[in-house]
């Protein structure tokens, strides 16, 4: 029997389990992919969103402004690659600079720091490929840009370390209310747990109906994005918004923390809550419209596209409640979610205590964690260190990102356990670069396969049904 | 401080090596970053290799053994499994290995041959999921001929470059159906003998003018959506039709790996996407060479093994500190040929022209012009981007020149 079973292991379950685990409680969190960050933890902005955004008053409003304040120092303990590289939203018309200016206002309200309106030839200066229609800009200096799920796999990671459970491929299909605990059930697997947190992304309507709470619904919203070769990341230093209209925050222009090009979201409502497949319009229209916020963008330089979904709730606001004895909703959580979530783990871990649930902080408990890309941020000298050690480390598998086999093999053998080659490539960076885990994927399957003692053929992409490859060579027709 | 360091040990970097030695270079050191050598050779078992250098069909394996064999025999110095990291433009480079750890070498002179690249799906901008099943063609043949595992059993390919034809023909023998062979433009991108042994020999369908639109699939793929393309490359919507399959296979495109290039401010051709150099393959660097497919994409490794002996044997030059270089002539296209290799002349001595066309043309001049007066004019019945041509040119035609230019004239 478990404490606390936290249901999605995304970037909000990942960091609620990792601010639980440090109260004397058993902690389990359950997955129904084959890894954690799976949903739209691995597919957003990754933006660390300053927080002026949001309507006044709103849980959103309130924790997003927190979350970011809270987040540079949690990056640093989990060895989180965290840039605070400031955001710029862009106006072309006064139109847009009135309404920068009610953003300004309102963040101003919210309590975010060092908001100012740009003109022109102050936005040159900081960004020399600003669009060339671009007028205004409101530029918030507290605007950051993070990994999202290097920062998810770390947060459990830490959980883990301090005796936190993660069960994977654990689908929940079905929960019944035992009066002091819950019997949480999947096809063929169940566990006991005196509280539940529901922190189910855009399935988190149907995990609070299996409580019988119907007070809210999820719907997706798709958001597709394109990605850039790391020889274009150096186009601008900012995030680069364009003004907000109704569906969001409009197309960004952003650099990553890994120093790639980032254009997106599109913002479709759409039913089908696994359908996070591209369209051929956004291909068509993604350039022109980032090209209006920043000029000279290499689209021949794409290396990737993506296909994230929103969790939209239906209160328009982050839904943050306990509705039932032993249970609390963390649900509708988009955007600013990933920026809200150290805040939403301090709010939840309240919530719970106020709802019964008893929290005696642990006497030591851990809350660092190694980098997992400590080798990659070594020094030469570090780098020899470590190769003497282990020499794996002196072998690079993964060309484009330089990932060298022993940095593969951690991801394999460090909690929480990367099981298929989509987990590794999140954890390692390899298989994300220009040849997309051309030339590294076979050796990454090798690896798999000799670590998790699985034949070749049982090794996944992702989980399910995704095999890479459907059998031997030299096999008769079937 | 090492004489020579020459960086891939594929059949650029070992015939350059081999070249340098006949040449009286001995100091020369071979990084490859693989464990063993023979680069993308050692996937291709496939024949059809050497025509030209050996007078004999042989296997990619059987041709870069005649390579490897040789290096051994040289007393040649290889280091395997060692990735180069960095280099310098001072020609100091940083690799990393198991052994060594991450280390440095000077050298007095680098032959780039680090090979090229696929174009990866992520680059096409293909509408739909990302499930399991897509792959590019040459990580295709490393799985089937390297590591015994089929990708798939219902393929379609898209695009026809040379590696996408000859895996049509190798899943068809491995027990695959393949479906259908997609190609963007209204002609192939392969050798016109690979259409012939590797598509129609099997029934295999090429559908030129078409493109994939969208793929299909949640976990592993289940199909894509196929359509006949406009005259700009537009997809057709009337045209569009449902193929299903589990796995695509993707011949779009090599791209020569200059990354490591790019880093020290040699000059990259935006047409080749290799360095721009000179007829002994040298840089716009004093001492940092380049030859085969990371300067040009090659169809004929016989070509590659050529080039790179011309590029073994300007290393040694430049290592002896001998210097010809009395001339800078540019040699200029007029985009029906799309580029030439060397793009400078830099000596006066018989040079060869390889170069591209941009379509494929029948009976056509190709002529060279010097200062503008018609020097040279070469007949040719059947001319094809897929096909690289050579012309030689003599040393008399270079007196007195200061710049070359080849025209394509359709007769």
């Amino acid at each position: 029997m478990y404490d606390i079973a936290i249901i999605g292991a995304g970037v909000i379950g990942s960091m609620i389990a990792r601010e639980l685990s440090f109260y004397d409680i058993s902690v389990c969190l359950v997955e129904k992919e084959n890894d954690v960050a799976t949903g739209a933890t691995k597919a957003n902005s990754a933006i660390v969103h300053a927080g002026f955004d949001a309507k006044v008053g709103t849980l959103k409003a309130k924790l997003n402004v927190r979350g970011s304040k809270l987040m540079p120092q949690i990056a640093e303990s989990l060895g989180v690659k965290y840039i605070n590289n400031g955001s710029l939203v862009v106006g072309f018309n006064e139109e847009d600079e009135s309404t920068l200016g009610e953003l300004l206002n309102r963040g101003n309200i919210n309590g975010v720091e060092g908001l100012k309106i740009l003109k022109r030839s102050e936005i040159l200066k900081i960004e020399p490929n600003i669009g060339k229609d671009v007028t205004c800009a409101l530029y918030a200096p507290t605007g950051a840009i993070i990994c999202p799920y290097d920062l998810a796999v770390s947060a459990i990671g830490n959980a883990m370390d301090n005796g936190a459970e993660l069960k994977c491929s654990f689908e929940v299909t079905e929960i019944e209310d035992k009066g002091d605990h819950y019997v949480i059930k999947s096809k063929d697997d169940r566990i006991l747990s005196k509280y539940i947190v529901n922190c189910g992304g855009v399935y988190s309507d149907k995990i609070a109906g299996l409580v019988g709470d119907s007070s809210f619904k999820v719907h997706p919203r798709r958001g597709e994005y394109v990605l850039l070769d790391k020889e274009s990341g150096g186009i601008v230093s900012h995030t680069i918004f364009a003004t907000p209209g109704k569906m969001g925050k409009g197309i960004l222009v952003s650099p990553t923390v890994d120093g790639n090009l980032l254009l997106g979201p599109t913002a479709i409502d759409i039913e089908d809550k696994d359908d996070k497949s591209t369209t051929c319009e956004f291909f068509a229209s993604i350039y022109d419209i980032a090209e209006r916020s920043v000029s000279n963008i290499p689209k021949n330089k794409t290396i990737t596209s993506f296909c994230g979904l929103r969790s939209v709730g239906s209160t328009g606001d982050f839904i943050i409640n306990s509705p039932k004895e032993r249970y609390v909703n963390v649900a509708g959580i988009e955007s600013p979610g990933l920026s809200a979530s150290p805040a939403i783990a301090e709010y939840v871990c309240n919530l719970l205590s106020k709802i019964g649930l008893t929290l005696i902080r642990k006497e030591a408990p851990i809350t660092t964690r190694k980098s997992m890309h400590a080798f990659r941020e070594a020094s030469v000298e570090e780098k020899n260190k470590m190769i003497r050690e282990n020499p794996s480390y002196g072998k690079i598998i993964c060309r484009c990102e330089g990932v060298t086999e022993g940095e593969i093999l951690d991801a394999i053998r460090t909690q929480p356990r990367a099981t298929d080659l989509d987990g590794v490539k999140r954890r390692t960076r390899s298989q994300m670069g220009r040849c997309q885990g051309g030339f590294c994927s076979p050796y990454i399957i090798e690896l798999l396969s000799k670590e998790l003692n699985l034949p070749y053929e049982k090794i996944t992409k992702f989980g399910g049904q995704s095999y890479v490859v459907t059998g031997k060579t030299k096999e008769k027709k079937r | 401080m090492t004489e020579l360091v020459i960086i891939g040990g594929g059949p650029a970097g070992m015939s350059s090596a081999i070249s340098a030695y006949e040449n009286g270079i001995r100091d020369i050191l071979i990084l490859e970053r693989d464990d063993k050598l023979g680069g993308i050779l050692r996937q291709c078992i496939h024949n059809g290799f050497g025509l030209h250098k050996f007078k004999e069909e042989l296997t990619g394996p059987e041709y870069a053994y005649r390579y490897e064999k040789k290096v051994k025999e040289l007393g040649i110095s290889v280091k395997l499994n060692t990735m180069v990291l960095e280099i310098t433009k001072n020609k100091k480079i940083i690799a990393s290995n198991s052994e060594d750890g991450i280390f440095e070498i000077e050298a007095k002179a680098i032959i780039l041959a680090m090979g090229c690249r696929e174009r990866a799906k992520g680059a096409l901008n293909i509408a739909g999921t990302r499930p399991a099943g897509i792959y590019s063609a040459g990580t295709a043949q490393k799985l089937v001929n390297m590591k015994g595992y089929m990708p798939g059993k219902e393929v379609v390919i898209l695009g026809s470059g040379d590696i996408g034809l000859i895996m049509a023909r190798r899943m068809t023998l491995e027990g695959a159906n393949v479906k259908a062979v997609c190609e963007l433009m209204p002609y192939s991108s392969g050798l016109a003998r690979n259409i012939e042994q590797c598509l129609n020999d099997f029934n295999i369908p090429l559908k030129l003018s078409h493109t994939v639109v969208a793929l299909h699939g949640k976990e592993r793929l289940t199909g894509v959506t196929i359509a006949k393309v406009d005259e700009n490359r537009k997809p057709i919507k009337e045209s569009y039709e449902l193929i299903s399959c589990d796995t695509l296979l993707l011949s779009c495109g090599l791209i020569p790996e200059n990354e490591l290039t790019k880093r020290i401010g040699v000059e990259i051709s935006p047409v080749t996407n290799g360095s721009v150099v000179d007829q002994n393959r040298e840089t716009v660097i004093e001492g940092v060479f380049s030859c085969g497919n990371v300067l040009h994409v090659h169809d004929l490794v016989d070509y590659v093994s050529e080039e790179a002996e011309i590029a073994g044997k300007g290393a040694s030059d430049y290592i002896k500190g001998v210097n010809n270089k009395t001339v800078n002539i540019p040699i200029s296209t007029d985009g029906k040929i799309r580029y030439t290799v060397p793009q400078i002349i830099t000596e006066k001595k018989d040079t060869a022209l390889y170069f591209r066309t941009s379509n494929p043309y029948r009976n056509v001049n190709i002529n060279v012009y010097a200062n503008d007066k018609l020097a040279l004019s070469r007949k040719k019945q059947r001319i094809a981007p897929s096909e690289m041509e050579i012309l030689k040119i003599d040393s008399k035609i270079l007196e007195g020149v200061s710049k070359i230019r080849l025209e394509l004239e359709e007769l």
